[in-house]
């Protein structure tokens, strides 16, 4: 009390006799942040000649170790021959297996999360607003880690024991953004059918269930396809982030192959640049595919 | 009942000191008027005059802040109306015709009376059918919308409105949108509505219209009604310096 009447608090009086700890100045020390810092701590204090020696050799290191090894690009390529039906065939099949999957949990997640948006129950529509602004921006990495870290790897049905792959937990954490932004296609895609619509259907004694079904939603579905379409193609492109967290999808056998074959540094653009081909190549023809649908769909209406 | 024998008596639209705001500002400032079964009401008025806010009143598509709205004798803005009721027995039609492009004409008819009434498909389908008729637009049952011109839309438009088979028809300035040449087609639409008995009640710009059909002008300017009267005295005998701009403007 005596505290509160001396000044407004944290404009400078120190009260040093306070009881509560939250109020003593701050000191570093004591936090205990001298000793992560102290990496950056070294770096300053060290003579600029010494880092520029370090920097120097850390540059010449790839030079040093291609021109040490016999290994040309061309073998490089016969490596990558070798090795091409084992990263399609695990890799990048698992890739579209997470991208299907993916795309089928976020859209049916997604609709009711959208629908949820325009309910006219408050609590509800203000819910499913925040959990959609709340997976829509935030990283998807963040989000990844926090699925694949937090959820079991098995479930316990009583008896029986469900355990659930990597893969699998990678799909949940991948779901969630694209939960989100389908959610913002429905909601969006509902809200620019023209108000005339509610009220002819409203005055023809439709109930609000009846109007959303039979007369809404069906012309919202052809609005909603080429967003979705390239809701999918961004997530086909992000599956490769699911390799940090060790699962075994393109990027993560690529390594595999590039460590089993001794990790030649002529090795690294082949396989990533066939990572880059393969997507490519099943990306880009659905972006064309969007564009032309958006085209065709945008001039009947 | 005694009800029932008054029922042809009692007005089946009454309004009565209709307030209505938008925010800060007021629309209807105290509407009254009665329609009594198988009249032809015409509102006529400058835009902005709140003519379209009244008559959306009446199905409750908008509410209204005092006053009073009865249908059939029920209270239209009572919380506890069931208002898909009220809808059954009010057809509406709009300026912008306001039909559902995903479907056909004939479907446009056949909907309500199959999902909200619960009608067999097999009655919906002859009913439907006559109706298409009934407008004149054979052969265009299984176009969609947007293949049909206005003045079609607005006539298909009708008959959906017919299909729910309403006590009262609302036409909320249903030929402003069309082209001059459709207009006639939809006029006479409603002129043989009118002449059939259909209680209708027109937000209309169609002076020729109003004169030849309506049994009574209601005039409104600024959220009142201004003047009123049948249109043989309505057009020649108007008092009120308004209204007689109004009419100079328009005729």
């Amino acid at each position: 009390m005596k505290l509160l009447r001396t000044s407004i608090p944290g404009l400078g009086s120190r009260q040093t006799s306070t009881d509560f700890p939250v109020l003593l100045p701050f000191r570093g020390q004591a936090a205990g942040q001298t000793e992560d810092l102290r990496f950056s701590r070294w770096m300053v204090t060290t003579s600029p000649a010494v880092m520029m020696l370090i920097a120097l050799l850390a540059l010449l290191y790839p030079t040093l170790a291609m021109a040490q090894s016999k290994f040309s690009l061309a073998d490089a390529f016969q490596v990558l021959w070798r090795w091409l039906p084992f990263i399609v065939g695990s890799g990048f099949v698992m890739n579209l297996l997470i991208s299907f999957f993916t795309m089928a949990i976020g859209t049916a997640a997604g609709v009711l999360l959208g629908l949820g948006q325009i309910s006219l129950y408050a609590p509800l529509r203000k819910t499913c607003w925040f959990v959609t602004q709340l997976f829509r921006n935030s990283p998807w990495l963040v989000l990844l880690f926090i699925v694949m870290l937090t959820f079991p790897f098995e479930i316990e049905f009583g008896e029986t024991i469900i355990s659930i792959p990597d893969w699998m937990k990678a799909v949940f954490g991948l779901s969630l953004p694209i939960m989100a932004n389908i959610a913002e296609i429905v909601r969006g895609a509902v809200q620019s059918v023209p108000t005339g619509q509610w009220e002819a259907s409203e005055s023809l004694a439709f109930s609000r269930q009846q109007t959303l079904w039979q007369i809404i939603l069906p012309q919202c579905f052809k609005r909603m396809i080429p967003p979705w379409m390239n809701w999918y193609a961004i997530l086909t492109m992000a599956t490769p982030l699911v390799s940090l967290l060790g699962v075994e999808e393109i990027v993560t056998l690529s390594r595999q192959a590039m460590e089993a074959e001794d990790n030649h540094p002529e090795l690294l653009i082949p396989f990533y640049g066939f990572a880059l081909v393969i997507f490519f190549a099943y990306c880009y023809p659905i972006a064309r595919w969007t564009l032309k649908l958006e085209e065709r769909f945008s001039v009947k209406l | 009942m005694s009800e029932k024998e008054l029922k042809s008596e009692q007005p089946i639209v009454s309004l009565k000191d209709v307030h209505k705001s938008f925010g800060d500002l007021e629309v209807l400032k105290g509407i009254s008027f009665d329609v009594m079964k198988g009249e032809v009401i015409c509102i006529i008025g400058p835009s902005g005059s709140g003519k379209s806010t009244l008559i959306r009143c009446i199905n409750a598509l908008n509410d209204i802040n005092s006053g009073s709205i009865k249908v059939h004798g029920r209270e239209v803005h009572d919380p506890n109306l069931d208002k898909l009721e009220l809808r059954k027995k009010v057809g509406m039609v709009f300026q912008q015709y306001n039909l559902f492009p995903h479907k056909t004409a004939l479907e446009n008819v056949m909907m309500a009376p199959m999902l909200v009434l619960k009608q067999n498909k097999e009655d919906v389908l002859k009913m439907a059918q006559e109706l298409i008729h009934k407008v004149r637009l054979e052969g265009k049952e299984d176009s969609y919308p947007g293949e049909l011109s206005g003045g079609q839309q607005q006539r298909v438009a009708i008959a959906r409105s017919l299909a729910m088979n309403p006590d009262v028809m609302l036409f909320d300035e249903v030929t402003s949108a069309l082209d001059p040449e459709t207009v006639k087609e939809v006029l006479v639409t409603i002129k043989e509505l009118a002449q059939e008995g259909m209680t209708c009640i027109l937000v209309t710009h169609e002076m020729g219209f109003a004169k030849e059909l309506a049994d009574h002008i209601y005039f409104t300017d600024n959220g009142v009604i201004v003047e009123h009267g049948p249109p043989s005295t309505f057009f020649t005998e108007a008092s009120d310096p308004r209204t007689r701009e109004f009419l100079s403007q328009i005729l």
